[in-house]
């Protein structure tokens, strides 16, 4: 690495991108600093050849000039971990918005950074390690109260090999930056405060092994939950065409999800829709623990307007920070919205180091970036024997709305559950508009795979004769294909649909989802003995239409129990 | 004294390229031409070689040139002195008032902080049926017009201009036909509008790349008056000719393509401007609506589908008519709840029966059999498009919400609408609702 504070000078700006001659030594991904009269304009080195070097600029580069100067860091890109980073608000490099819009008001002017954790708040320590243990990286230190949690202050990740504890703090209060503990390392005495830093494209990985994804992470979305589950420390990924839902769909999931933490990480999308989070969720309770929704999120808040190539750093910034709760022993959700964004901002970054260009103008190392990116997430047994994970969901936003195309296939190659939003069904306003014949999942569902397979095999048949009645008439179809039809939309209508805005409906416990499709999956079964095609399609009609309002029914309510007996009867008195 | 430069080393496009130092990225340069100075910007700097975009196009610049960097960035004037005057894409008077030299701002600023914004919770009131009932514009929302060209696009943008309820209005022109321009400009004055509205046109005469400058003037403009507290309404049009400039200059820079022809950022470059919607905390706010041609009704097109990806829904002209399905704004729940009880429940109910309306017409065109309640929608279908889609009609909301109640019980039994009790009994009309399914017409 370079000298800290060594420089070098600015030889080409085009766009974001700098080109800059340097002296001594500096390392790839490696922070500088460009001068710009009093500011100082963030900048990460990304290629190196012969003495210049190519470094994507944070912020908007008017003004700079060749011959301006540079000033190198020593550091990589870097996220500070600690107690405080819940319930915040950053910006794809971590700084605090809601303090940048308190000392610099209405706009984000270049060159503002603040440090991510408040210097000033105090955390009681407690020590659970003492003088003359041993421990190693990621062991814990101590721990402070930081809301709902235990925050364990860990001995810092980056130690080699193992260090004994010189000295440790007394029970009180302490700020993040105080030392807390003084470990004898092979390199000599190592000072520990509250807070580490870490780089942001290197994943944390002190734990003892890394394990099979298959607990699962119940959303309270009936679609996903059944027909296509996502584990704990599992990834998924939601391409659609824009305005199919997928941003509404991650709203909802960070909402309900049964996680401790959920990191929320809008990268080039729009501000409004952060805004609505940013606003609704200290105000909203959270089910699991009767807090605030706030209390276990973090929010990383890059949007389209903000600079580009912080886009690209900002799903690093959420990832670490997952890992980083992850390492407490708790299950933590990534949403990453929009995945396609990030790699816009690499198309750019791509297009200007004059690369040779894939497909679509995409990087030719696209598929190895998004694959390691995904491959971040996982559950995992630390040191203490307790378990951990990353869940990481990411939206895809496909050019044309077609799933063709690069980001789209190469995100499929590497997550564990595919859900697919069809404009179709949008239109059709089906939501959540998951195509359920497109869709796929390789993680255990709550429901039992022989009637998972028959709600399938329903759901296909049903497509199938309604394709066909598009050219013969509804009477000149064959009342056994007729009533296969109606069982599908049944299903569709009636238990894949969520309305969003009910607030019942909106959520749906994992019990209650064996409950109801339980008596779904009868209805599948149940040999029907109409003759009449009009006949058959009232009944549906009026059953999709009563097991909406039991869906719209407090769970084991007094009318939840009477809609549950009607729909029995209903039933009892159209079988064969 | 800045140094004056002389050799130009090439000349492609609307790009220039000199030997010169000292040089900062965007600088404004002036071209010295025989038709008198060229407005030129910095795009790129590699050692001592810097290009130039040259706004105007590069006909007539010749190698020696004289070209004199200005040291400072693209900026406009800001100042109620604004309001009623015409400009060109670059801020020229295209009326007969005075050049505007005051109080420079700078065009492209820094993005707002989102801790800043609010969420939106204001209608924006336009009389038009099809966007008040069923697709409420809401201040601070940016929302495209998507649309093939010969539609009437033009038009429903005055329209919205002139019972819009807002403040101020800014109309921004790219490759705008010169009728077009002379429309507005007419409209706005007979309308007694032109008095509180800024018009930055640039025709389709102009120099194509001059019209880059359009939207982050008119956006700039807006800005400032919305932290002055007033709520503006920016109109722009056409957004698909901005972006194919944006593209003649990525080709010239050699800029390899990311799809048919449009560079890479396009997606950035056209959030950054239309993220300048907002509402500020405390002050005033931006509204945009844009218009975005479609090439060959293509909404797959790169430019439609990455405004789709940005904006908060969209409105479809065809037919000279707002299209009900494909049309959407994201935001009407943040208000269409506050406004008067039936609202939503007539946006449902009445797209609902036109959507089976539709499938009633598709059978029909097949010629299967009609029933009697395929017929029913048919009638209905044809009383919705004339009195509620076509463009033609103006109603306040109110008078428009009570139209759909009269069209609904001229044709239907309450039952068959599927409205809630409640809402029957305080909206049904009355003399219908005794007699049941009056005959329409
Ligand atoms: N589950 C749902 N229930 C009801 N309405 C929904 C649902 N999902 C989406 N919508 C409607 O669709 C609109 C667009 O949804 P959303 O913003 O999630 O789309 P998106 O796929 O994220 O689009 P983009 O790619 O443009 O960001 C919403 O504003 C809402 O009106
Ligand atoms: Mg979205």
């Amino acid at each position: 690495m370079s000298q800290k504070g060594s420089y070098g000078t600015i030889v080409g700006v085009n766009g974001n991108m700098l080109t800059v001659e340097f002296g001594e030594s500096i390392s790839q991904n490696e922070v500088g600093y460009a001068i710009l009269g009093d500011k100082r304009l963030m900048a990460e080195v990304i290629r190196v050849r012969g003495t210049v070097a190519d470094m994507q600029v944070f912020e908007d580069t008017q003004g700079l000039t060749v011959g301006g100067q540079v000033e190198f860091t020593d550091e990589m890109l870097s996220v500070e971990l600690g107690p405080g980073l819940l319930t915040q608000v950053f910006d794809g490099l971590q700084n605090p918005l809601p303090r940048l819009a308190e000392q610099f008001g209405f706009f984000l002017e270049r060159g503002n950074y603040i440090s991510a954790l408040p210097r000033d708040l105090t955390w009681d320590f407690a020590a659970v390690v003492n003088v003359g243990d041993t421990v190693m990286a990621g062991d814990t230190l101590g721990i402070v109260p930081e809301g709902l949690f235990q925050h364990r202050i860990m001995v810092p990740f980056s130690l080699r090999g193992v260090a004994k504890v010189k000295s440790i703090v007394s029970e009180g209060g302490y700020t993040v930056e105080q030392e807390v503990a003084v470990l004898e390392t092979e390199a000599g005495d190592l000072s520990v405060s509250m807070v580490q830093t870490w780089p942001v494209k290197v994943p944390i990985r002190c734990f003892e092994e890394r394990m099979k994804p298959t607990e699962q992470m119940i959303t309270k979305q009936r679609i996903l939950d059944t027909l296509f589950p996502v584990a704990k420390g599992g990834t998924f990924c939601v391409p659609g065409p824009f305005g199919a839902g997928k941003t509404v769909l991650q709203q909802l999931t960070s909402r309900h999800a049964d996680v401790d933490v959920v990191v929320v990480a809008a990268c080039g999308e729009r501000a409004g829709e952060v805004v609505e989070t940013l606003r609704e969720f200290p105000h909203l309770t959270d089910p699991r623990t009767g807090k605030s929704l706030m209390e276990r999120t973090i929010i990383i808040c890059n949007t389209s307007s903000m600079p580009v190539a912080a886009r690209e750093a900002s799903v690093y910034t959420a990832v670490t920070l997952a890992e980083y709760y992850r390492q407490m022993g708790l299950s933590v959700l990534l949403l990453a919205d929009s995945t396609s964004r990030w790699a816009q901002a690499l198309r750019e970054m791509s297009g200007r180091l004059e690369e040779i260009p894939g497909e679509e103008a995409f990087p030719a190392y696209l598929e190895s970036v998004i694959a390691s990116f995904y491959e971040r997430a996982g559950i995992v047994r630390l040191r203490d024997g307790s378990i951990g994970s990353v869940t990481i969901g990411g939206t895809v936003s496909p050019a044309g709305g077609d799933f063709e195309e690069p980001v789209t296939q190469a995100t499929l190659k590497v997550v564990g559950a595919f859900h697919g939003l069809s404009r179709e069904r949008s239109d059709a306003r089906r939501y959540p508009a998951i195509h359920p014949l497109d869709s796929w999942s390789k993680y255990p569902s709550l429901i039992e795979s022989e009637t998972l397979d028959l709600a399938r095999q329903i759901l296909r048949q049903g497509h199938d004769v309604e394709e066909m009645m598009k050219v013969v008439e509804e009477e000149g179809t064959a009342i056994e294909d007729f009533m296969m039809y109606l069982k599908a939309d049944y299903l569709d209508a009636s238990y894949l649909q969520q309305d969003a805005f009910n607030d019942v409906d909106a959520a749906t416990s994992g019990e209650r989802q064996k409950h109801v499709f339980d008596f779904v999956a009868k209805v599948l079964r149940t040999e029907l003995k109409f003759q009449e095609h009009a006949e058959a399609r009232q009944f549906f009609l009026s059953l999709t239409q009563t097991t909406r309002d039991w869906n719209r029914a407090e769970w084991e309510s007094d009318e939840f129990k009477d809609v549950e007996k009607k729909l029995h009867q209903m039933l009892a008195e159209v079988t064969k | 004294m800045r140094k004056v430069y002389n050799k130009i080393n090439q000349i492609a496009g609307s790009v220039i390229t000199i030997q010169a130092s000292g040089v900062a990225y965007n600088e404004l340069a002036e071209i010295t031409t025989d038709a008198g100075p060229a407005l030129a910007q910095v795009i790129s700097m590699r050692g001592d070689n810097v290009s130039l975009l040259v706004f105007a196009g590069t006909r007539g610049i010749s190698t020696a040139s004289e070209i004199r960097f200005l040291g400072k960035q693209l900026e406009t004037s800001y100042t109620p002195a604004l309001l009623g005057r015409v400009f060109d894409g670059s801020g020229r008077p295209r009326d007969k008032g005075p050049a505007m030299q005051e109080n420079m701002i700078p065009i492209k600023g820094p993005a707002v902080n989102p801790a800043k914004r609010i969420i939106p919770k204001n209608m924006i009131r336009t009389g038009i049926p099809m966007i008040d009932i069923f697709n409420t514009l809401v201040e601070s929302q940016k929302l495209p017009i998507f649309s093939i060209p010969g539609e009437p696009y033009n038009e429903l943008l005055a329209r919205i201009a002139m019972h819009a309820e807002v403040d101020l209005l800014i109309l921004g022109g790219m490759g705008l036909k010169y009728d077009d321009y002379l429309f507005f400009r007419d409209t706005f004055e007979k309308e007694g509008i032109l008095s509180r509205s800024i018009l930055y046109v640039h025709t389709a005469a102009d120099p194509s790349v001059e019209c880059i400058q359009v939207p982050d003037t008119c956006l700039s403009v807006a800005e400032k008056f919305a932290l002055d507290g007033k709520r503006v309404l920016v109109l722009l049009t056409d957004m698909t000719n901005y972006a194919d400039s944006l593209k003649e200059i990525a080709i010239t820079m050699e800029q390899i393509p990311s799809n048919r022809g449009y560079p890479g950022d396009l997606y950035s470059s056209l959030a950054a401007r239309y993220e300048r919607a907002v509402d500020f905390e405390g002050a005033g706010s931006i509204t945009v609506l844009a218009v975005t041609t479609m090439p060959g009704d293509d909404v797959t097109h790169p430019v439609p589908d990455n405004t789709g990806y940005i904006t908060e829904g969209q409105f479809y002209l065809r037919n000279g008519r707002i299209e009900p399905f494909g049309s959407l704004s994201r935001l009407k729940q943040q208000v269409n709840g506050e406004t008067r009880g039936d609202h939503r429940q007539i946006m449902n109910t009445m797209i609902q029966l036109y959507a089976s309306a539709r499938d009633s017409m598709e059978k029909q065109s097949m010629g299967f059999r009609m029933s009697d309640w395929d017929l029913k929608l048919i009638k209905y279908s044809d009383r919705f498009e004339s009195e509620m889609m076509d463009l033609s009609v103006a109603l306040p909301l109110e008078e428009a919400l009570d139209l759909g109640w009269k069209i609904l019980s001229d044709i239907f039994e309450p039952s068959e609408t599927g409205i809630p009790t409640r809402l029957i009994e305080q909206f049904w009309p009355r003399e219908t609702a005794k007699v049941g399914a009056a005959p329409a017409e």
